[in-house]
């Protein structure tokens, strides 16, 4: 049986040979002597991105690349002698770029320019006949709308490198792809490319298609709407002209981000060509790195932001009560060390809500040493902080939650009960990102629930309707009672709209805002008054922290905000926060002073920020 | 002490042949990678005859030993190759988007090759055992068809469908050719049959499903497999009656054939010798095949039958399936023509099975 089998198999395939070599033999034999049947290439379009209300912040335009096909260019000279007044190139540019080409070939056509523009396309065109063997081709360009606008959220392309191509989900692509390389062009990558096709054609002897076999279209990369909102993106990165910082505006109902804005920033639009070595340089050369994502990938010490998280450990451990106070002298002496308040004078006798609203570090210190690290620590990472957000864009900072065991197993040193203090007050090893600051800012305004944050809305496949909004997803919640959380709240309201708050200077008058301002010392005090002439350098001044949400009585916007060296929280972030409220909320804002009329707004928007006192 | 009936009774005709299946090969290898534009890979040639040299020896070392010590093995050399495959899956090396290959200093290996043999031999084993007339029941057939299964995921995973697929078909052909109760094989058919359509429509993926179609339809995807299927056709039909001459396959020297001296060597073959010479190759591989199997049933012994049966069905299954593939008459699936295909794993792994067979004919009269 088995060689029966075998042998109607080998019947079948020894027929199919005589069919194909002798049947149909010289039908091949023709084909194969032209050799003409070729594959050619479709490129996808790329989908687009559009903001949260759709307007459009990404497309792909035409570029019109200009090409010289050596065979029919004759003379050559003549003709680039022609073409020159066209281009806006001379004679000897063009030349040069002709031979610039190894190996050339007489049918494949050499690339003289790319992306001439509509003009020199037109003047092109219409002199056709004078220019013969030059040809104009058009292929599609990203093309950034606004430039500079979100580039670190955007991001931007490139061509594909050969450890790109080696990775399992980039087996479609080839040599010369463009892929997403930074920001959300990279990591929304399978859902904006959209899939090549191609047509199998009959070609001449001129390489000419004679005839088209087989046609797979190319399928549009879906079209992407992000949860940004491009008036507030816009307003934040105004906002930061001249400073280097982030800005992050979320959400705090369901943890869409509603701007995320790094300063300084660069033009995408230099890297979808090839972006040039001087200004590739100059980015690299810079040395407030613009192409950093400080919002994500900025570690700073939370500074007195922190003392929200130690309030919230302070309360629910039961550390302290709401009532009790502590008297600050201006100094806290632990071991033989002493720990200085940043008012020098001492704030006096502080409960709880006039710690927060002053940013009394004495207290702090206090409530540091009564809880401990590893109570902190639990307090700090259940916030959000010392892990990644998960938010859907590459490199992504972590940020640090510092502990007992971390300490010894980094640096084999046990922990200094003194550098609790430090953590207390967000600095020592404390580290964290203006996301996840954002994150937790949004999670104390929305009674304690954490969102992820979300930054795709919702995605739409090529020529259909968008889907469904992405849900918002509850992650977790922070491990505080509501009345604890209330005695917070209550505390952050006192720091913009109090009478002693660090932060009035970020007061509107129709909208009650909450906030804590934050100063991050970039080099210790002890150190920065040993040298008096650094006080001045800007790369020695401090950090600027402030977080805020607004209205305070149902926040729609939880901001958190750094400026380098920007020195004090409330002066330098401070106004920035209340633009941000004010653009997003404006108009509406309006509409509820009449509801508001009882409680009448502080007339004046007095700065608390003279001289060093405005250190949060 | 070597017996000297052991030259007496040397099997001469199989290794002519497959000297003359190797010579074929090595001629079409040389020509696919010699004629070749750019740029000739002189390289892959001698790599090719250096496997040769190994595979060579591995045939002769197969001949020094009983093979029935095969089946008192069977178990471990199953064992060892399943680790290999494992270990695969952990640390083999990415070609194209695929775990196949383990690298061991020069040279790399394709494990999923040789676990063919360690399935054949395994399953002779079982079989061997416990044959009767009356055939397997469907309980019986529990653990050879784990002994299959375990191999054909791990290969899957891969993912390289073809050897998998590979795998399975030799063990079924054994399987039929043991027998099975012909209630169990209603039955096994049967259910076969039912399960196709609820996997077919809730359980594979819409791109599962249209990889699944491209392989029996390959004109559907005129860009990737179509292009190739065409281009290979070309070849093939441009040989014509007598060929284009040694050497002067245009569609091979012009780089049309995708991967043309692995799995597509056979059009190249067919395109400098025609028709002529493409059928003189598929009558060599008759022979061959004949040959084996008569050397299965010339065996006196169940499990040196047996294990004949599957290493011809092995042969025998790649040989329809490439050349098949190559006609476009089956799905473009990964399976090399043995013997002429260029791999050095796949290469041993045929003239280990030669070896195997040697071994059976020689001692089909001895008892020892």
């Amino acid at each position: 049986m088995l060689m029966i089998a075998l042998l109607l198999a080998v019947m079948v395939l020894v027929l199919r040979l005589f069919y194909l070599q002798i049947i149909k033999g010289q039908e091949f034999r023709r084909l194969s002597l032209n050799n003409s049947i070729r594959l050619q290439n479709i490129d996808p379009p790329r989908g687009f991105i559009y903001d949260r209300h759709g307007t459009l912040l990404v497309d792909n335009r035409p570029s019109f690349d200009l090409f010289v096909s050596l065979k029919d260019a004759r003379p050559l000279a003549e003709t680039l002698a022609r073409l020159s007044p066209h281009t806006g190139l001379t004679v000897e540019d063009l030349t040069q770029r002709v031979q610039s080409v190894p190996r050339k070939s007489a049918f494949k056509p050499v690339l003289i320019e790319r992306d001439i523009g509509r003009d020199a396309l037109a003047t092109v065109e219409s002199h056709r006949y004078d220019l013969p063997g030059i040809d104009v081709q058009i292929r599609r360009l990203r093309n950034y709308i606004f430039p500079n606008f979100a580039a670190h959220l955007l991001g931007y392309i490139g061509e594909i490198n050969t450890k790109e191509l080696a990775l399992h989900e980039n087996t479609d692509l080839r040599m010369g792809d463009q892929i997403g390389k930074f920001g959300v062009e990279k990591s929304l990558e399978q859902y904006l490319r959209g899939e090549r096709g191609g047509r199998q054609v009959e070609v001449n002897a001129n390489g000419q298609v004679v005839r088209v076999l087989h046609t797979v279209y190319a399928r549009s990369g879906h079209s992407v709407y992000l949860t940004i909102d491009r008036a507030l993106q816009e307003k934040a990165e105004e906002l930061l002209t001249g400073e280097a910082g982030a800005v992050v505006a979320v959400d705090p109902q369901n943890g869409e981000i509603l701007a995320l804005a790094s300063n300084p920033s660069f033009d995408q639009n230099d890297f979808v060509t090839g972006i040039t070595t001087e200004k590739w340089r100059a980015l690299i050369e810079n040395p407030d790195r613009p192409l950093n994502n400080k919002a994500i990938q900025g570690e700073y010490p939370p500074a007195s932001t922190y003392k929200i998280i130690a309030s919230l450990a302070a309360l629910q451990e039961k550390v302290i009560t709401p009532e009790e106070t502590i008297f600050c002298p201006g100094y806290h002496r632990f071991g033989n060390r002493t720990y200085r308040c940043w008012r020098r004078g001492g704030h006096g006798k502080v409960d709880l809500n006039q710690a927060i609203a002053r940013s009394c570090d004495v207290y702090f210190y206090q409530v540091g040493q009564r809880l401990g690290i590893d109570r902190l620590a639990f307090y700090a990472r259940s916030a959000g902080l010392g892990k990644r957000t998960g938010i859907a864009l590459g490199h992504e900072s972590r940020g640090l939650v510092p502990t007992a065991a971390w300490k010894k197993r980094k640096t084999g040193i046990a922990w200094q009960e003194g550098e609790t203090l430090s953590v207390a007050i967000g600095q020592g090893f404390n580290l964290a990102t203006p996301l996840q600051m954002a994150m937790f800012t949004a999670a104390v305004a929305n009674d304690g629930k954490r969102y992820q944050p979300l930054l795709v809305k919702k995605i739409a496949k090529a020529g259909e309707q968008p889907s469904a909004a992405r849900p918002p997803k509850l992650i977790g919640r922070l491990p505080v009672t509501d009345i604890n959380l209330a005695l917070v709240q209550k505390g952050m309201w006192e720091v913009v709209q109090g009478e002693k708050g660090t932060a009035r200077i970020a007061r509107l008058k129709q909208i009650d805002i909450s906030g804590k301002t934050g100063t991050a010392q970039v080099v210790s005090l002890d150190k920065f008054e040993e040298n008096e002439e650094a006080k001045d350098e800007r790369r020695f001044k401090d950090h600027a922290w402030f977080i805020a949400y607004a209205p305070s009585e149902a926040p729609r916007i939880a901001i958190a905000i750094i400026v380098e060296h920007g020195e004090h929280g409330s002066s330098a972030a401070g106004p920035i926060a209340r633009e941000m409220v004010r653009t997003y909320l404006g108009p509406e804002a309006d509409a509820q002073v009449s509801a508001r009329t009882e409680k009448p707004a502080p007339a004046e928007d007095a700065s608390a920020a003279g001289g060093r006192g405005g250190h949060g | 002490m070597v017996d000297r009936r052991y030259f007496t009774y040397f099997d001469w005709g199989l290794l002519a042949l497959t000297f003359l299946l190797g010579l074929v090969g090595l001629m079409t290898l040389y020509s696919a990678v010699m004629a070749g534009v750019p740029t000739p890979q002189k390289a892959l040639f001698i790599k090719q005859l250096i496997w040769y040299g190994i595979g060579l020896a591995a045939m002769l070392v197969c001949l020094l030993f009983n093979y029935k010590l095969l089946e008192r093995w069977g178990l471990v050399i199953y064992a060892i190759c399943i680790l290999m495959l494992v270990w695969v899956m952990f640390f083999g090396k990415y070609v194209g988007g695929s775990r196949r290959w383990l690298i061991m200093g020069p040279v790399s290996l394709q494990p999923s090759e040789l676990v063919k043999i360690a399935v054949i031999i395994v399953l002779a084993r079982y079989y061997a055992k416990y044959v009767s007339s009356r055939g397997f029941s469907l309980r019986d057939l529990q653990i050879p068809a784990v002994l299959t299964l375990i191999p054909f995921i791990l290969i899957l995973r891969q993912p390289d469908l073809g050897t998998a697929g590979l795998v399975v078909l030799i063990a079924a052909t054994m399987t039929l050719f043991v027998k099975i109760e012909q209630r169990s094989l209603i039955l096994l058919i049967g259910s076969a049959v039912v399960m196709i359509f609820p996997v077919w429509f809730f359980v594979l993926k819409d791109y599962q499903k249209q990889r699944i179609l491209t392989l029996f339809n390959p004109e559907g995807d005129p860009l990737g497999t179509g292009y190739h299927i065409i281009q290979s056709k070309i070849a093939i039909g441009s040989g014509f009656l007598t060929g284009k001459g040694f050497l002067q396959g245009t569609q091979n020297a012009l780089s049309f054939l995708p991967e043309q001296h692995t799995d597509f060597i056979f059009s190249v073959l067919a395109e400098e010798w025609g028709f002529v010479g493409a059928f003189i190759l598929i009558l060599a591989f008759l022979v061959f095949l004949f040959w084996s199997l008569n050397i299965a049933f010339g065996c006196r012994d169940p499990f040196g039958t047996i294990l004949a049966v599957g290493i011809t069905a092995m042969i025998a299954w790649q040989f329809v399936i490439n050349i098949g593939m190559v006609m476009g008459l089956m799905p473009v699936v990964g399976v090399p023509l043995p013997f002429i295909s260029y791999g050095g794993s796949s290469l041993l792994t045929t003239l280990i099975c030669v070896g195997i067979l040697m071994n059976i004919s020689m001692r089909r009269f001895m008892f020892e």
